[in-house]
């Protein structure tokens, strides 16, 4: 056995090597710019629904180089994602990374001087605007999308039609939850409540907690997780859930979940498109965010970059999950550059 | 009682030659029978416990493999290390990933290789058998235990801070050498303790130096075994997020690192990333990605084991 695997060994390291050889031989051809790569273009697959891109407009014509760092939010991050995918093929000069340090360490890096752009989900806050005034970092703030934070039921749920901004804060915050349903209003079932919350570093949680609870912060018994994933599956499987997220994990898992409509007073209103876009989806509906150092600004790649972000974030937010702005509300951003 | 022992006659016949000696009262006997049904069934069912529980390892390694190849399949395609990441599944791929974490062991591995190497000569050959030595060797198996996260915080703070090297690939790759070296230096003491006393004996003999005997007769000797430690610890080493998400490797690369300044990411990452999205093909995606990092660990412990028996037939 010994011998066998030993000479096996042998011609074993040198296929080892070739593999590994192969391997960075491979992905160390065809430059390094674009989703396409090399030479065999991908063939899209149907399920996808790959809208093409094509109908955007050209940001500026003369070729720009360098690097623009940008870090921040996760939910934020499928939009930089796209709209960086989008100018790379624009400009393969610049190089854009993207980090998902969240939206408060993303302000950390950025007010330490460290990146260019910071993706937040929610506004910056006083203590990190005056962290940013201590190192000398100006910044400025473009709105770029919609969020409609969604409140989910499990499918089986036949009883909760609607919830009120008051039941919501009855059920999940941290001072004197409602136990059992029937708490929350008398004509429900007498079942326990199981809660499930984003974890609270996630500007989700920070939104929540800010528009709903009073910043008296979510229960203690919930279902914390940073990974939306696992909230959507926890509520998918117990009759007795409710919990929230954003609207992009909802339209994702439609079939699996119920979402409840929330009246703020105007009557129950449900998250969709249309609701989010036009505000009637109010208190949940949240605009996010991109910060941009000033400094940063003055560099042509970066102005050019957040040029292109503003133009084209309407179309590419929708095809990632979120609800782009009205078109006002974009001109109006567009005037702060 | 009787009847029970009539039963099972060639059991007890077969287990204790014993208990058929002649002269030994009946119920002395039957005593003796029992105690040996008892131990026998006792032996049995620790057998099926243990072999339980090295089913279980297997039998969830075996539903984790099956799980994901079912899921990532459709997506293991050539495109995924061709293509950088995109926000189209059908276009995305990991390709600055897994040259990020190609690059990443190819710095790791002959920096961890030569200071952990030399640490393990120190401690085993050269430093006595103080208090101070003790110190030391307490504090290396610490810290073979300390969370990585730990080594994300140090690696912020000293290298991307302190050295100023930034969000780089170096910055990086020297984080994650100080998260394996302890495990290095455990396994190369480990390895050079074993080589026979006689070894070194016949070398003094000869008259060799301390190093001409160091390098030439033990560390040759107890070089498969510093090997396999290497490698695993280098196995441990790709498959870790945290520490690298603390120092700041990036998610949205789309470029390949060409000098060691350049920023970088790494295979976990991407897989992480694309797991936290909503759309299902991302996950099918993570999926595939989970596939490709469980080849390279596989890859990597076939070339401990190949290079182990090849070291072990030279001596």
């Amino acid at each position: 056995m010994e011998k066998r695997i030993a000479r096996f060994g042998r011609g074993g390291l040198a296929a080892l090597a070739a593999v590994l050889l192969a391997l960075a031989a491979a992905c160390g051809t065809g430059g390094g710019n674009g989703g396409g790569g090399g030479a065999a273009p991908a063939s899209p697959s149907p399920s996808d629904g790959g809208t093409a891109s094509a109908s955007l407009p050209p940001a500026s014509s003369s070729a720009l180089s360098g690097n623009i760092e940008i870090d921040g939010s996760s939910t934020v991050y499928p939009i930089t994602e796209a709209v960086a995918e989008e100018y790379g093929k624009e400009q393969p000069g610049v190089r854009v990374t993207v980090g998902v340090s969240g939206t408060g360490g993303g302000f950390k890096r950025f007010c330490n001087g460290e990146t260019d752009i910071s993706n937040a989900s929610r506004p910056i806050k006083d203590e990190e605007k005056a962290a940013c005034q201590e190192k000398g970092i100006e910044f400025f703030d473009l709105k770029i999308a919609f969020d409609g934070l969604s409140v989910v039921v499990n499918r089986d749920n036949d009883f909760v039609d609607h919830l009120t901004v008051e039941e919501l804060a009855r059920i999940f915050n941290a001072e004197n939850p409602a136990k059992t349903w029937n708490e929350v209003r008398g004509s429900f079932p007498a079942e326990p409540i199981k809660v499930y919350s984003p974890g609270a570093d996630s500007g989700t949680f920070d939104y929540f907690n800010e528009e709903i609870l009073g910043k008296k912060g979510v229960r203690q018994d919930a279902t914390f997780s940073e990974d939306d994933n696992t909230l959507v599956t926890g509520v998918a499987g117990d009759r007795n859930a409710i919990g929230f997220f954003g609207y992009a994990y909802y339209e994702e898992n439609k079939d699996r979940l119920k979402v409840v409509p929330i009246d703020a007073g105007a009557g129950p209103v449900a998250p969709s498109f249309d609701t989010i876009k036009n505000g009637q989806y109010s208190p949940l509906s949240r605009p996010v965010f991109i910060y941009v150092s000033k400094a940063a600004y003055e560099r042509p790649e970066v102005k050019d970059f957040v040029r292109f972000y503003i133009d084209n974030v309407k179309e590419l937010a929708a095809e990632v999950g979120y609800i782009p702005l009205p078109d006002e509300e974009y001109a109006a951003e567009q005037g702060k550059l | 009682m009787e009847q029970r022992l009539s039963e099972s006659p060639a059991v007890y016949g077969k287990s204790s030659g014993l208990a058929g000696a002649g002269g030994v009262p009946e119920t002395l006997r039957d005593g003796e029978h029992r105690r040996v049904l008892r131990r026998r069934r006792i032996d049995w069912a620790l057998h099926l416990v243990f072999l339980a529980s090295t089913m279980a390892g297997v039998l969830v390694l075996a539903a984790l493999i099956v799980d994901i190849v079912m899921d990532g399949w459709a997506r293991f395609t050539p495109e995924l290390v061709t293509n950088h990441p995109s926000r189209r599944a059908s276009q995305a791929g990991m390709r600055s990933a897994v040259v990020g974490t190609v690059y990443m062991m190819l710095l790791v591995a002959p920096l961890a290789f030569i200071l952990g190497v030399g640490a393990a000569v120190y401690l085993e050959e050269y430093a006595g058998r103080g208090r101070l030595s003790r110190l030391v060797q307490l504090n290396i198996r610490t810290l073979a235990g300390v969370p990585s996260i730990v080594y994300g915080i140090l690696g912020l703070a000293v290298f991307v801070r302190w050295f100023a090297l930034g969000r780089s690939l170096i910055a990086g790759a020297l984080t994650m050498t100080l998260l394996v070296l302890p495990v290095i230096i455990v396994a190369a003491q480990e390895a050079i303790r074993a080589v026979p006393r006689s070894r070194r004996d016949a070398s003094y003999a000869l008259g060799a130096t301390k190093w001409q005997t160091v390098s030439r007769a033990v560390l040759p000797s107890a070089f498969p075994g510093i090997l396999t430690g290497v490698i695993l610890a280098m196995s441990r080493a790709v498959g870790e997020t945290a520490p690298l998400i603390m120092i700041g490797a990036l998610t949205y690369v789309t470029f390949l690192p060409g000098k060691l300044t350049d920023p970088f990411t790494v295979m976990p990452i991407q897989i992480y990333n694309w797991i936290s999205r909503a759309q299902p093909e991302f996950h099918e995606l993570a999926a595939a990605g989970i596939m490709l990092l469980l080849i390279l660990l596989l890859l990597m412990n076939f070339a401990a084991v190949a290079l182990r028996n090849k070291f072990r037939g030279r001596i």
